[in-house]
């Protein structure tokens, strides 16, 4: 088992919280959510490891978006 | 008789200057700019300085004529908030040589073998080039509860009356634009934003503290008695040394931490 460093737990937490957050919309919707985030995650899957301030800015990003989709007015994303 | 003549005669002559200023070019000046640049669109390439040229002879004096020309003329890619150019509204705030000032209130140093450099507000996170993010900032202002606060209605029913040795206790403190020059240019604010309110808040705090109108000042006190608000305050200085529209930062929160002190 790799030992995971600081960062990574910290993008691992933004990912699965996006994933809990996709489950508190409507069912018929969730898919989209998902693979929403799945396609926003993969752009930067090929990021160096020691890129930190540019993780560190996706992270603020991603915590600001997803503030934003977890609003209760927000029911579908395309 | 004597004296119409050479006045009429001085008026002539300097209207034959005036028309031949005009027709003459003025020598180029040229000033270097360097600029922060950074595109969020392309995260992981590194924020670097760019530089432009601006012939000083043909630009407003004032460093956002400059940045608005280099916009218009040589870069339109270059991202900068600004509105009204006359400092009344603090869109427009940057540091500018080292300094944070309002770029629309800020001379350009005429001294063109010096290049001026412009940064966005030190230590906070940057949206764009000279754009910082200041959601925080207004999040902290909004914790103060800057609005007047009354348990009772005015006894006329219209306005609150305030004498006038009580509304002067208020200039100095409602001038200010919340340009946050102040806040991001203190040492303190840099290593605790979080808790921290920095002196721009806290002195919109204690303009409300001194409001004569205002009854929930108890409340507010209580809000800010704790070791992180204002006591993170050492008495720098650097925010009314920085503070673009003359104001005393300094000394409104130097009023709280005694009106604390005497509660």
């Amino acid at each position: 088992m790799v030992r995971l460093s600081g960062l990574q737990k910290e993008v691992l937490k933004l990912y699965r919280q996006s994933l809990r957050n996709s489950f508190k919309k409507p069912v018929e919707n969730q898919g989209n959510f998902r693979s929403y985030i799945k396609v926003e995650f993969g752009k930067n899957r090929n990021l160096a490891k020691k890129e930190f301030s540019t993780i560190e800015y996706l992270l603020r990003n991603g915590y600001k978006k997803l503030e934003m989709l977890s609003a209760d007015e927000i029911k579908n994303i395309k | 008789m004597n004296f119409l003549r050479s006045s009429s005669l001085r008026s002539t002559s300097s209207i034959l200057r005036r028309g031949l200023a005009t027709t003459t070019e003025k020598p180029v000046l040229e000033k270097t700019f360097k600029i922060y640049r950074w595109n969020p669109d392309q995260p992981n390439e590194k924020p670097k300085l760019q530089e432009y040229k601006v012939d000083l002879n043909n630009c407003g004096p004032m460093v956002l004529d400059a940045l608005i020309k280099i916009k218009n003329e040589q870069d339109a890619t270059l991202t900068f908030r600004r509105s009204c150019r006359e400092g009344i509204c603090g869109s427009c705030a940057m540091n500018i040589g080292g300094r944070n000032t309002l770029a629309c209130l800020c001379r350009i140093d005429t001294n063109t073998s010096k290049e001026t450099k412009i940064y966005p507000l030190p230590h906070m996170f940057v949206v764009k080039d000279l754009v910082p993010d200041l959601t925080h900032f207004y999040k902290q202002y909004k914790s103060i509860q800057p609005y007047l606060q009354r348990d009772s209605v005015p006894e006329d029913g219209k306005e609150n009356l305030q004498s006038i040795a009580d509304r002067k206790k208020l200039d100095g403190l409602y001038e200010c634009i919340l340009c946050a020059c102040c806040s991001t240019s203190c040492p303190s604010y840099w290593w605790n934003q979080q808790e921290y309110l920095g002196p721009a808040v806290l002195m919109q705090a204690y303009r409300w503290l001194v409001d004569s109108r205002d009854q929930a000042g108890k409340a507010r006190g209580e809000m800010l008695e704790n070791a992180m608000s204002v006591y993170r305050c050492h008495t720098i200085l650097n925010c009314t040394k920085t503070c673009p529209k003359g104001l005393n930062p300094g000394k409104a929160i130097a009023e709280i931490k005694k009106q604390l002190a005497f509660q």
